[in-house]
Order: C-alpha cells, then structure tokens, then sequence
C-alpha cells in the first residue's frame, strides 16, 4: 500500500524523536523536515535518513508543499498560531503538538472520528494522552462524576515551555478529562521531580464514579491499557486497578497508577512524558493516513473551510 | 537604649495548621482565629488549603468548606494585619491568586522545590501586577546545597519576589545547615530573607534564631505549632524567645499565648507532637504534609509507616507526591504477604 508523505516542522527533541518513529510507520513516509537551525542534530539525522530539509521554517517547508499531506507541528505555540492559517492555505493537514490548541483536542482511541476532516488538531497534554483514554474506558462502564490527575515528571524533561506555563498544562488537562474523558469535573495537578537518575513519568489517575460493577470497570480499563500500549509500549499500571466503595454514599472510588516508559528513540527512556505525545502524534497521523488512502479524510471538507 | 531589629512573622495556622486537621476548618473557626492572631499584632495572617490555592482534591484531601469561604471569613475580621495565601505552582493557577486577591490577601506565598523556582515564574509577575507583596519559598531546601540555594533564591527575585524563604518541609535541617542556607542565600540577593521551619527533630524555634542570626528578617510559624508532621515553629514561643533576645515582632506575647490557649488548642483534634512517624520523616528528610496520609495509608494496608516513609525518601519524592503513599504502602503489604508465603518462611 502507498505510504502517506508527511513533514515533521521543527528540528529539536520532540521533531527528531517524531522522526525516528515516522520511520517505523507502515502508513506514514517522512519526507520533509524544516528547522530554523541550518546545523541542529535533528536536521542532520532527517538528511542522513533521505530526508528533504530546510533551515527555513515554515517558509522552506511550504516549497516542498508537493511532497507531503501532513504536517506534524512540533515547534511553539506561539510558532503554531503563525503557522496555522499558512498550513491550511496551502491544504496542509497540522497535527500539533504545542499548547496552542488552534484546531480540536484529540485523543487516539477516544475522539478522532468526531474531528474527521479537520484541517488542525491539537494533542492536548502528555497528562492527557496518559489519562484522558483511561477516564473514558471507566466512563463506559459508569458515570464519572469526578477526575483527578497528578502527574510527576523528571524535572528534565520539562523544558522552558512548559516551566514558564505550567497553568496551561493544569488548565488543559483537566479540561481534557471533562470534554474527552467524559467526566463532569476534572482537576489535573503536576509535579516535577528533579531525582536523579531522573524518574520515569508516572500518573495517577482518581475517578468518583457511579455504583457500578467492580470487575467490568477493571475489565474495560485494563482493555484500554492493552490498546494504548499498542502504540506507546512503555504504557502500564503499576499496580491492579484499585476499586473502593465510598462510605456512605453510592459511588465508587477508582485509583489508578499509570507508568510510562519512553521508547527510547531520540528522547531518553525517561521522558515518557515526551514519548506519549510523539507516539500519540504518530498514531493519530496514521490514523488520518488511513482515512486519506480510503478518501474519508474529505479535502472537500478542507476547501470548504477556506 | 539600641533600635529593637524588626522581625517580620507570618503566621500560617490557618494554612499549615490545615495538614493536621486533613483540611477540616470552618470558616467560623478561621475567623475566630483570625481575629485573635489579629488582635495579637500578627503582621500576616495566612489562609489557604495546606497544600496552598486549589489543593482541596482527592491527592490532598477535600477542604471541608470552601477555601474562598475560609479566606472571606478572616478578610472580614482582619483589621490590622494582612491576609495571606499560599499558592504551590502545578497545583493553584494564577486563576485561584486573582480570586484571592479579590477577597483581601496582600501577601502571597509562591512554593516551588528547592529545584524548581522557575515554575513560579508566572505565579510571582501576577501577584506583583496586582499589587500583592510576594514571598518566595524553596520547599524541601535541605535536599538543595547553599550554592542551588542562593541560584534558585536569584530567580526568584528576579521574578519579583521580595522575600525569599529556606523552607524547611521535612524539619530536617540542623543549625549548621540552617546557618549555611541563609547565609548562601543572604550574599546572593538583594530582596528580604527568611525562615519556614518544622519541628520534626526539635529544632524549629532554635533553627529560626539561627536563620535571623545569619540575616533573616522574615519568619513563618504556627500558633501551637499547629501544622504538618510535628508541627512548625510555635508562634507563642518564638515571640516570647525573640522578645527575650532583643527583637521588636509588634506581637503581645500575652494575647498571641492567650489565642494559642483559648482558642487555637481547643480546635487541635490530636496534640502536634513528635511521633515516630513525624520522627522518621525529620530523621529521613520526607516532606511533612505526607504524614497523615502515610499514616493513613499504613493503616488501611496494615504496614508500618516508617517503611512507606523511608520508601518516599528512597525515592526522592518531593512535595505535592502524595499519591505515591497508597501504591507504596499497598506494594509494601504485597512484598510482606509473599515473605509469608514463601516456602523457606514455612519452612523457618
């Protein structure tokens, strides 16, 4: 089957581990990659893979505009804003990875058909792509009445942007955990932890839910978790799903911790926080891929929009 | 006769205090409190969740009422003093500050890991555009050297702290390691320096005369010692050392001893005491908010929690981990169950 042409916009850690798994992909080919940094690693490793590249941006990236139909956003949000509407000009399909949040949230296995033709989506958080799926494995059995996150992630792996915005990360996920997740009210707390050898990202994920059968919930969330893994490989609970009765009261309390080990590829295993999203990235271009082969991807649904 | 050197005292009953009440305050309690330490002279008067702004949720424990209800009932009772909150940056948002500010608090508090001061960032260039006076802590500061001390300390004025604390969360710091943080800290900044400490080795009042000895001008304490693990530095007692040693606090010491005995005790559920858990924590280093839950945990999964402590302190958890003490405790009572079933056990 003929492979999707993608670019990845963006030369640093997150564009080259993007880079190493595009390569992996059955459905998705790598063809371009642009920086801003004509000697960055992450240039030099896409041209000894055959790459196309360019030191021009955005700009460098839409000469190419012939060879590829998706383009994965992995600078800032503040790039991405810029970067939009030319992308969309130009027919492009962004998958961002930034804060920016131009186009809907998406969460692999949870709300991508309900964003089918979108011109941009948006990735949420590594928060949200670490719980997110597993708050709407418990929906399906149950309503959630309430979801609370805290993720702990290597001080080393949160870089500037995410240092000097940390509320966006709190904002976003909790939001996501209401509006994909499926749960009335979410509040998303994280803490960097700066041990050293660094630490692997953990989540712990609560969720206040319905009376409901203890062994259906553990089911369906440890269905959710084999599927995740499929595309992050690194993704497990740490220990069984923990399911208590509330003292007097008709709910259950649902505790979940989720570990994620990256796969290694640029970032360091360490970095699940970072892993997630490239994989979740990956998988929802290839997800796109699949829909473009089939002609379900409506670039009708594209033009309409300019 | 010589000028009595100011110190300026936070007191954090309403807020640390919270930890050892699992977050249990009325905001007829807050104001009643509020008022006595008011009435004593107390410069600031903090009130907040333990875990600062937006900390009521499941990991922390759920504020009985309202923080919003809590820091209204004591702005309306404040009269001299001024009304502090705490904000933990990756727990409270800047959304949480403004709504404080709009209830009356003139003084935040922005708490990072010793490590990590650049999170509060965006907390701290808020609070300053609204007017507020801020007041940077680097928590857990033994697990920090003088020298990350003193780096992290510039950060945060250059955010535009005014004062920076060595915050001593797990009351693990001994006086030479006090003297030597607020010295590190005192020669990098120019803004005001202080102290928070815990009691966890006894050493709370001590290492306070020993941080305004080195240059401190600012404290934190509690009322009864009211607060996480063995409690902080008392306030009842630290005014009444200071007096002795020829400092000015603009606390009576009379009335501050009055609001501990009359009203702050009877509101203790448990004595703050130094226990063998609290202990261990000072002895091992581990943040003294963990302790109810650690204690919480243990019981539930029938393991000592001196083991899940010295676990957290294995791991290098930091402030705001408490989820980790259930899956620690729960894989302690795992690792117990499979000694017991193992067959050398029967055997033995």
């Amino acid at each position: 089957m003929e492979q999707i042409p993608v670019a990845v916009l963006g030369s640093g850690n997150i564009g080259t581990d993007l880079l190493y798994k595009l390569k992996r992909s059955k459905i998705l080919k790598p063809t371009v990659m642009a920086g801003i940094i004509p000697d960055s690693a992450g240039l030099a490793r896409a041209r000894q893979e055959g790459l196309m590249t360019t030191d021009e941006g955005i700009d460098g990236l839409l000469h190419h505009g012939e060879q590829f139909e998706i383009v994965f956003e992995a600078t800032t949000a503040s790039a991405h804003v810029r970067h939009a509407p030319l992308l969309k000009e130009a027919q492009k399909i962004a998958i961002d990875l930034t804060p920016a949040a131009v186009g809907p949230y998406v969460v692999p296995l949870v709300n991508l058909q309900a964003h089918v033709g979108e011109p941009n989506v948006n990735l949420v958080s590594c928060g949200g792509q670490a719980t997110v799926p597993l708050v709407y494995a418990t929906r399906e059995v149950a309503p959630v009445e309430y979801s609370e996150i805290v993720a702990t992630i290597a001080s080393k792996s949160a870089g500037p942007g995410t240092r000097q915005n940390i509320d966006e990360f709190t904002a976003t996920t909790a939001r996501g955990l209401e509006r994909i997740g499926g749960a009335s009210r979410g509040k998303a707390v994280i803490v960097l932890n700066p041990a050293e050898p660094p630490i692997l990202m953990r989540n712990t994920i609560y969720g206040i839910v319905e009376e409901s059968d203890p062994e259906e919930l553990r089911k369906s969330i440890e269905e959710m978790v084999a599927r995740i893994q499929e595309y992050v490989p690194g993704f497990r609970l740490r220990a069984k799903p923990l399911i208590e009765d509330l003292p007097g009261r008709q709910r259950k309390k649902v505790t979940l911790y989720v570990e994620v080990e990256g796969a290694g590829d640029y970032l360091p295993r360490y970095a699940g926080n970072l892993d997630i999203m490239t994989s979740a990235a990956v998988k929802v271009g290839e997800e796109i891929g699949k829909h473009l082969r089939a002609g379900t991807w409506e670039k009708d649904g594209l033009e309409a929009r300019l | 006769m010589s000028e009595r050197i100011p110190i300026h005292i936070l007191d954090s009953t309403l807020r640390d205090g919270s930890h050892a009440l699992s977050h249990q305050f009325t905001a007829e309690q807050v104001a009643r409190v509020a008022r006595g330490l008011d009435q004593a002279g107390i410069e600031m008067i903090e009130v907040s969740h333990g875990d600062g702004l937006g900390g009521s949720t499941m990991t922390y424990g759920f504020s009985k009422q309202s923080e919003l209800e809590l820091l209204d009932a004591a702005s309306s009772v404040i009269e001299r003093g001024k009304l502090a909150v705490l904000l933990l940056p990756g727990i409270g948002t800047k959304d949480d500050l403004k709504k404080a500010r709009d209830l009356g608090a003139k003084v935040a508090q922005i708490a990072t890991h010793v490590t990590e001061a650049d999170v509060a960032q965006q907390h701290m260039e808020l609070a300053k555009s609204m007017g507020m006076e801020v007041i940077g802590m680097l928590m857990l500061s033994h697990m920090g050297s003088p020298e990350k001390i003193a780096e992290q300390g510039k950060l945060m004025e250059s955010y535009g702290a005014d004062v920076v604390l060595v915050t001593d969360s797990a009351g693990a710091l001994l006086p030479p390691t006090v003297r030597e943080r607020v010295r590190a800290l005192r020669d990098a900044i120019q803004i005001g320096v202080g102290f928070h400490g815990h009691n966890n080795l006894s050493m709370a009042v001590a290492n306070s005369i020993i941080a305004i000895e080195e240059g401190a001008r600012w404290l934190d304490a509690c009322t009864c010692g009211l607060g996480a693990g063995s409690g902080n530095t008392p306030t009842e007692v630290l005014v009444a050392v200071l007096d002795k040693l020829g400092y000015s606090t603009g606390i009576d010491l009379w009335k501050i001893m009055d609001v501990a005995e009359d009203i702050v005790r009877p509101i203790m559920q448990k004595p703050v005491r130094i226990g063998k858990a609290s202990l261990t924590m000072g002895y091992a280093g581990v943040y003294s908010s963990f302790l109810l839950h650690a204690d919480k945990a243990a019981q539930q999964f029938g393991v000592d929690p001196r083991d899940v402590l010295v676990e957290v302190g294995r791991r290098r958890a930091v402030g705001g981990q408490e989820d980790i003490l259930v899956e620690i405790a729960m894989s302690l009572a795992q690792k117990n169950a499979e000694v017991e079933a193992s067959p050398s056990r029967r055997l033995a």
